[in-house]
């Protein structure tokens, strides 16, 4: 063994989130350990997986059979390691190998076998296993056709779950209360799993949940690392489930029937690595069942990783290459070995984040599919304590259990919102133990078991948590053994853990929280490399965070890691404990940078950017004075505090107008307003979502976005690239597409936006990173907003330029300049490696030419968020994000969609309906169809101005106009492609919005923008010509770049 | 003993009122104040720390708890209550407890009464509200030591404590083994003449201070126990007819037990033998082999240990302050058979001349995992084997 293969997760979706990326980089890094090389894909460029130093070889590219293939043909890898990369892994392995590539390649597969994965995926195969072994399984019915589901529909007893096979975070999967429940979730189950296969199963809603996380290498060593109680009870999905480490109500007996159950499982499955095994427990007796186990890291590793210290990641890449668990090193205690189980001595909390606070409309009920987008992790040494820390660290505007939503509610209303799973249950819980209901009455209508209750009872009746005084170090052995790492969490308890280390000055990295719509693992990545850096200078880094899925939480990514809330009083108690000279926000998005104000005012040093700069970013009108100061165009706009106002302003910069309330991010309750009645109803909302911070009108400009993160040191400014999006503004930028470099911006707007840039950045006097982004009119740049951190598109850029933008950043934040590391005013060019001074020198005529195209795209988890809008708009939606690479625009986005999920229908029925405005460039567009082969079915208006420009299409009615409709024309299976753009006029508006949501779930590809619609065309031909579609690492591309990257030069610069 | 009141004026019952704080005052001078927990009586004995997460109604009942004072480094003790099976022997075997947070409102279907309650009943005493984990950490540097958990000064305490012979001094086989003999069969607790449910194997139990569920994993091979006092000699034991004879775990130090390693001895040849934890030291004192006291012994339900004839690891429940030293193995014709992946020590011995295996923890687990208890079915075996 040599050289291995590694498949990463890809974009981060509901259910496969960041905690991949903190999997798969730890495991490379393992397998490195051992001296292997380490060959990457992955679609994913936010991650730290695919840096040059996570891997020898990274492959930014779409995670399909066609392109790993490729990479296996040039690569030449002697294994494959797939059980890292989610569920999106393991089945890409499993078509690769029935595709025969890995024979034909003689690629092994490491660790878990093929066969295994078929057994534990396979609901039919799982359970005839488990029946072998004698181990219960629910009674249950396979499905596999429509004509099975409907001959199984009268036999079933009601409520039953349906489960598909081959499917992650429960997609497709729900309660079926009735027989048309169980034909609607059951057809959809089936289209969307991999083997349309469902299982259909007896109810066990109410049981307690169970997972035990488990681990068993070659020699047959079997271990369980940890076991977690969901504190929703089964009908929960475990990912939409408050999680406690360890159990807390079984007894010793139970525990063991359950651990020994766990292992006897995976001996019979022959696991070998980390898997997790999930249990439904009665109640009142002895009795359990086996729900299922997923044969690979998982999301619920993670958690149990970072609750027990235990790095099962890293542990499962040794197993794969055959290393026995009694060989492996206990990497947190250093002094014993990975062959152990874990034991706590603190409790371990885990609150679910969801998007519910941006999807206002969304179905907030939860049931065996997935919703959550992140999670927040908390210790402590009482089950009060960590409750409450996680509720803190959760960002829902409380960090109390009291909601008055609930309090305002009358029994009945309460006594449904108890019943009824949602993500805000338990503060209903609450309010209702606060009402004397007690805990008999509250355990009846939600099922959770009194333990629980009892707790949250003496909550909600005013006990209070003791503050945290010190900090305590998880061990993996309850102190047991001495051990080396630094990994703490703050307790009550006066006697403390901490080790100091005074030898150098140390800095306090503040992460980003909770993975969530509009702030996601793209900050954790700049954090982490905010860290590694400070080492590197010779720094002690510090991290605060409290998300379980991030690599910037992994026990060895920084000097000390605070496992905490991140706020500003846990701030300043780990500062003053580390006795730290200052204090990072830049990285930690706008968590992080939200707390600028209060922890200077505090006496926390802010290294880089000030305080006030950041202020003079955000705040609307010192914004607007320094734009005007610098002559830089602005879209006008007021800010305003009433609908009279607003009304006032709309009407003399004219309709249609952008309103949004300040201090935001991702856009939230942001609307296009085309007039006044709507001005006024969204006054009304808004304000209250915006608090304090008034709501600002702008003018909508319809024109080109674009988008700059820059590097400068207060002075000089480094600006790496600039990003053209795809879809005009008004669509959010994180949800548009962007290219880099700009492809249709003249030179001259490219030169105003660098221009700009730097007399930003000079005047704001920014140290570290800022983020601006720019939308074009008649060729004038207007600057629609400043974020003053690192952004969204630092991972993808950095990749792409070669730039080390974190590392430069952090350096200047600490009060080097550019100069001093080898850089100057400019665009940076990557083909020369040098930076060019395009834009400040007009000597030089054109921007660099980069030698590649990189297309961003965004990832939309629609399919599980049920009556969630699918159309792009200035609210962020999406909830990941893929990246294309290649030598050639088309080639660039057509990988860019293909990684995105977009299935390039090869011919076969579009359907087309447009707003008015788009009806003109939809012709080029259904022209383009036409000539690869699509049909086209268009309503009236669209149909009638194809016809006009002589193309072919055939009309469909409106749902309202009768019997064959363009609903029932989707349903039947008969389109491919849906290709609709919002439109004004509300009740065309309001027949869309039900074809786009059955679109999205029944998986139907839907374009929601005209700009996307142009773009799929492009990348449609880009598909036909294979010649001109590359597959090349990172690195090859700019063989110079690489080096320098990697190179790191290191000095301990001049304190600021 | 257990609470020191008998036998010692000094300590009279203190009453609820004044316990409002309790102590836990340890004899090298560190003092830890809390609330109090169970009994209002004092407490002292050998601080030992169990880091299991589960099991302190086994662990309260383990008779090789007898003389120590057991502090659960698991912060939230109590949760799923007591319970009427979870019985390791009739008594609560530890002197005193020692938890962060007592639980005052359990959950678990078989759950009979609150933690408190249970060691009020037995009229155990315990300190909760103090920092275990600092606890803890102190041992584990400095070593067990006597300590004691008292509502009192703590200068009387310190003073009792110097006064006090040490637990390693003491002889605490005599006080927990069974003072007559008794059967335990398929079918639980039986009388010795009446007639037995059919069984295949008779073994011979000495309580040295056994664990119930010894006797449950032996039953559940359909050997049927007789269990004898620790003061049994060879041929009482042969008297019995035994198919096998099993050397129970127990407490303190195993140089103070010549009398059994004299009826051990006696047997070695005659029948197949088992040992286990302190069964194992004996084992090695009847061979000519040594034991000596651990700095913090091995009190947890997660330890690795290497079974170096399968070369396979399981993860075993421990509860011992005493280990062989292998070196005094040396010419005994006794080999090691299982090590502990973490220090290293004796996990396990076998010595064929003598039909003898033995192991240092406990394959009954009660509370831990359950991986070991093949070893009772390999037990069973070389009695089948003699057999034939
Ligand atoms: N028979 C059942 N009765 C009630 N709830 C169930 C049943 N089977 C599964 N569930 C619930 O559905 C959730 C998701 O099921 P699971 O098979 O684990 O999906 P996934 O593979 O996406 O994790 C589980 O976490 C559990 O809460
Ligand atoms: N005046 C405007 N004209 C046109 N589009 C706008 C205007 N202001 C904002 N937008 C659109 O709204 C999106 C979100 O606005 P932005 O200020 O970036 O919010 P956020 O702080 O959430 O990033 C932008 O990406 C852009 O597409
Ligand atoms: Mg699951
Ligand atoms: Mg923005």
């Amino acid at each position: 063994m040599r050289k291995v293969l590694v498949i990463g997760s890809g974009p981060i979706v509901i259910g496969q989130a960041a905690e991949f990326d903190y999997a798969g980089s730890q495991a490379c890094r393992s397998l490195r350990e051992e001296g292997l090389e380490v060959v990457l894909i992955n679609s994913n460029p936010a991650t730290i997986m695919t840096d040059l130093e996570t891997a020898d070889r990274v492959y930014i590219e779409p995670l399909t059979v066609e392109f790993c293939e490729r990479v296996i043909a040039q690569e030449r890898p002697d294994g494959l390691l797939a059980s890292l990369g989610g569920q999106t892994g393991l089945n890409l392995a499993t078509q690769l190998a029935e595709a025969g590539i890995l024979e034909d390649y003689n690629v092994k597969l490491l660790g878990t076998s093929l066969n295994t994965i078929r057994l534990a995926e396979d609901r039919e195969e799982f359970r005839t296993l488990m029946r072998e072994i004698r181990e219960p399984v629910p009674e249950s019915w396979i499905v596999e056709s429509e004509e099975q589901l409907q001959e199984l529909i009268p036999r079933v007893p009601y409520p039953c779950i349906v489960r598909p096979a081959y499917t992650l975070g429960g997609t497709g999967g729900g309660v079926a209360s009735s027989p048309d429940d169980l034909w609607d979730i059951g057809r959809l189950g089936l289209q969307l799993s991999m083997r349309r296969q469902v299982l259909v199963e007896r109810s066990l809603l109410g049981w307690k949940e169970i997972e035990y996380e488990v681990m068993r290498d070659s020699a047959d060593n079997c271990i369980t690392i940890c076991n977690m109680e969901n504190f929703d009870p089964m009908g929960v999905h475990t990912g939409d489930s408050i999680v406690i480490a360890p159990s807390q109500t079984l007894s010793d007996v139970e525990y063991h029937i359950l651990r020994s159950a766990s292992l006897k499982i995976i001996r019979a499955l022959g696991v070998e690595g980390g898997c997790n095994v999930q249990l439904a427990v009665n109640p009142n007796s002895f009795d359990y069942y086996v729900i299922e186990v997923n044969p690979r890291v998982s999301r619920s590793s993670a958690l149990a990783s970072k609750a027990t210290g235990y790095p099962i990641a890293r542990v499962s890449a040794k197993i794969a290459i055959g290393k026995t668990l009694d060989e492996i090193e206990n990497a947190v205690t250093k002094t014993t070995k990975a062959c152990f189980e874990p034991a706590l001595d603190y409790c371990v909390v885990k609150i679910p984040r969801w998007p519910f606070d941006k999807f206002t409309s969304g179905d907030r009920r939860l049931g065996t599919q997935m919703k959550a987008t992140g999670e927040v992790m908390a210790i402590d040494r009482t089950f009060e304590g960590a409750l409450m820390k996680a509720v803190r660290g959760l960002e829902v505007d409380t960090d109390t259990l009291h909601d008055p939503k609930f309090s305002a509610m009358d029994d009945d209303d309460l006594a449904e919102a108890v019943r009824v799973a949602t993500d805000d249950r338990l503060w209903a819980i609450c309010e209702a133990l606060r009402r004397d209901w007690g805990v008999q009455r509250v355990r009846e209508l939600c099922r959770v078991d009194p333990w629980f209750l009892e707790r949250v009872e003496a909550l909600a009746k005013g006990a209070t948590v003791p503050p945290a005084m010190g900090f305590k170090m998880v061990d993996t052995c309850a102190g047991e053994f001495e051990s080396k790492t630094p990994y703490y969490y703050s307790s009550p308890d006066t006697e403390d853990d901490f080790v100091s280390d005074t030898s150098k000055p140390a800095i306090l990295v503040l992460g980003s929280g909770p993975i969530r719509i509009g702030q996601g693992i793209e900050f954790d990545y700049s954090c982490v490399h905010c860290a590694w850096e400070l080492r590197e200078l010779g720094y002690r880094s510090v991290i605060l965070n409290n998300n379980p899925e991030t690599v910037s939480t992994d026990f060895d990514t920084a000097d000390a890691l605070y496992f905490d809330p991140v706020t500003k009083e846990d701030a300043l108690h780990v500062a003053t404990h580390e006795g730290v000279t200052g204090v990072m926000l830049q990285f930690g998005g706008q968590t992080a940078i939200n707390l600028a104000d209060s922890l200077e005012s505090s006496g926390l040093p802010v290294m880089g950017t000030s305080p006030a700069a950041i202020r003079a970013a955000e705040d609307r009108d010192l914004f607007e004075q320094l734009l005007t100061k610098l002559e830089i165009p602005k879209p006008p706009g007021r800010g305003v505090t009433s609908a009279d106002e607003a009304v006032a302003v709309a009407r003399d910069i004219g309709y249609p107008v952008l309103v949004r309330p300040s201090f935001v991010l991702g856009g939230r309750a942001m609307e296009i307003v085309w007039n006044e009645s709507d001005l006024r109803s969204y006054m009304s909302a808004a304000t209250r979502a915006s608090g304090r911070a008034p709501v600002l009108v702008d003018r909508y400009i319809i024109g080109k976005e674009a988008e700059v993160d820059v590097i400068s040191d207060g002075v000089d400014t480094l600006v790496p690239g600039i990003m053209e999006h795809v879809e005009r503004a008004g669509v959010h930028s994180g949800d548009s597409m962007a290219v880099y470099p700009a492809v249709s911006l003249t030179v001259e707007e490219q030169r105003q936006m660098v221009r700009s840039a730097c007399l930003i950045a000079r005047e704001l006097g920014v140290k570290g990173l800022m983020n601006i982004q720019f939308v074009v009119e008649d060729g004038v740049v207007y600057v629609l907003e400043v974020n003053p951190r690192a952004s969204r598109t630092v991972p993808y850029l950095s990749k792409v330029t070669g730039l080390p933008m974190v590392k430069i950043a952090t350096r200047c934040a600490l009060g080097m300049s550019l100069d001093a590391q080898g850089y100057r005013s400019g665009v940076w060019d990557p083909e020369r490696s040098e930076v060019s001074e395009f834009g400040l020198n007009d000597s030089v005529l054109s921007p660099p030419d980069p030698g590649l195209f990189a297309v961003k795209a965004p990832v939309f988890s629609f399919q599980k968020l049920t009556l969630v809008e699918p159309t792009l708009g200035p609210e962020m939606k999406s909830t990941g994000e893929v990246l294309g690479i290649d030598h050639s625009y088309p080639s660039a986005l057509m990988k860019a969609m293909l990684g995105a999920g977009m299935r390039f229908p090869e011919s076969g029925t579009a359907l087309i309906t447009v707003s008015n405005d788009d009806k003109e460039r939809s012709v080029g567009i259904a022209r383009e169809l036409v000539a690869h082969g699509f049909r086209i079915l268009a309503t009236a208006g669209t149909h009638a101005h194809l016809s006009k420009n002589l193309i072919q299409s055939q009309a469909v009615s409106r749902i309202s106009e009768g019997e064959d409709n363009v609903l029932t024309r989707v349903r039947s299976g008969e389109v491919s492609l849906l290709i609709n753009t919002p439109s004004p006029d509300r009740s065309a508006e309001a027949e869309a919005m039900r074809i786009r949501r059955v679109c999205v779930e029944s998986g139907i590809p839907c374009l929601t923008a005209i700009d996307t619609a142009e773009a799929f065309i492009v990348s449609l031909k880009a598909r036909r010509d294979k010649a001109r579609v590359h597959c090349k690492a990172l690195d090859d591309y700019f063989p110079r770049v690489a080096r320098k990257n990697t190179a790191a030069a290191t000095a301990i610069p001049t304190e600021s | 003993m257990g609470s020191p009141e008998q036998g010692d004026p000094a300590f009279a019952r203190v009453s609820r009122k004044e316990a409002l704080e309790r102590h836990l005052v340890l004899k090298d001078g560190m003092v830890f104040s809390g609330e109090p927990l169970g009994a209002d009586t004092d407490g002292f004995g050998e601080v030992v720390f169990n880091t299991g997460m589960t099991g302190y109604q086994e662990i309260l009942t383990d008779p090789s708890y007898a003389g120590q004072m057991v502090l659960l480094t698991y912060p939230l003790i109590g949760n799923y209550g007591i319970n009427d099976d979870d019985f390791e022997s009739d008594r609560v075997q530890p002197t005193a407890l020692i938890v962060r947070e007592a639980c005052k409102s359990p959950s678990n279907w078989r759950s009979r009464k609150t933690l408190d309650k249970f060691l009020c009943e037995r009229g155990v005493p315990g300190i909760q509200g103090v920092d275990t984990r600092s606890i803890a950490k102190h041992i584990r540097s400095a070593g067990v030591t006597m300590g004691m958990v008292t509502s009192r000064s703590v200068a009387d305490a310190q003073d009792f404590l110097h006064s006090v012979q040490d637990y390693g001094e003491q002889n605490f086989v005599e006080q927990v083994s069974t003072s007559a003999p008794y059967a335990w069969g398929p079918a639980g607790r039986e009388d010795l003449d009446e007639p037995v449910a059919d069984y295949k194997h008779k073994v011979a139990v000495i309580d040295c201070g056994l664990k119930f569920n010894i006797l449950r994993r032996l039953a559940a091979l359909s050997c049927r126990s007789i269990v004898l006092p620790q003061s049994v000699t060879a041929e009482e034991v042969l008297g019995w007819k035994p198919d096998g004879v099993l050397l129970s775990p127990g407490p303190g130090d195993p140089v103070l037990l010549g009398g059994v390693m004299e009826t051990v001895r006696g047997l070695f040849g005659k029948v197949p033998i088992f040992g286990i934890c302190l069964g194992n030291q004996m084992v090695a004192h009847a061979i000519g082999g040594k034991t000596f006291k651990l700095k913090f012994g091995h009190r947890g339900s997660n330890h690795p240990v290497k079974d170096l004839v399968s070369g396979k690891t399981t993860i075993t429940s421990q509860n011992h302050g005493y280990a062989v030293d292998p070196s005094s193995l040396v010419g005994t014709g006794a080999e090691v058979t299982q090590v502990n992946l973490n220090d290293g020590t004796v996990e396990g011995l076998r010595h064929e001349a003598y039909g003898v295996i033995s192991i240092q923890y406990h394959p009954e687990a009660a509370p831990g995992p359950w991986d070991s208890r093949p070893y009772f079915e390999e037990f069973v075996q070389r009695i089948e084997r003699a057999g034939a």
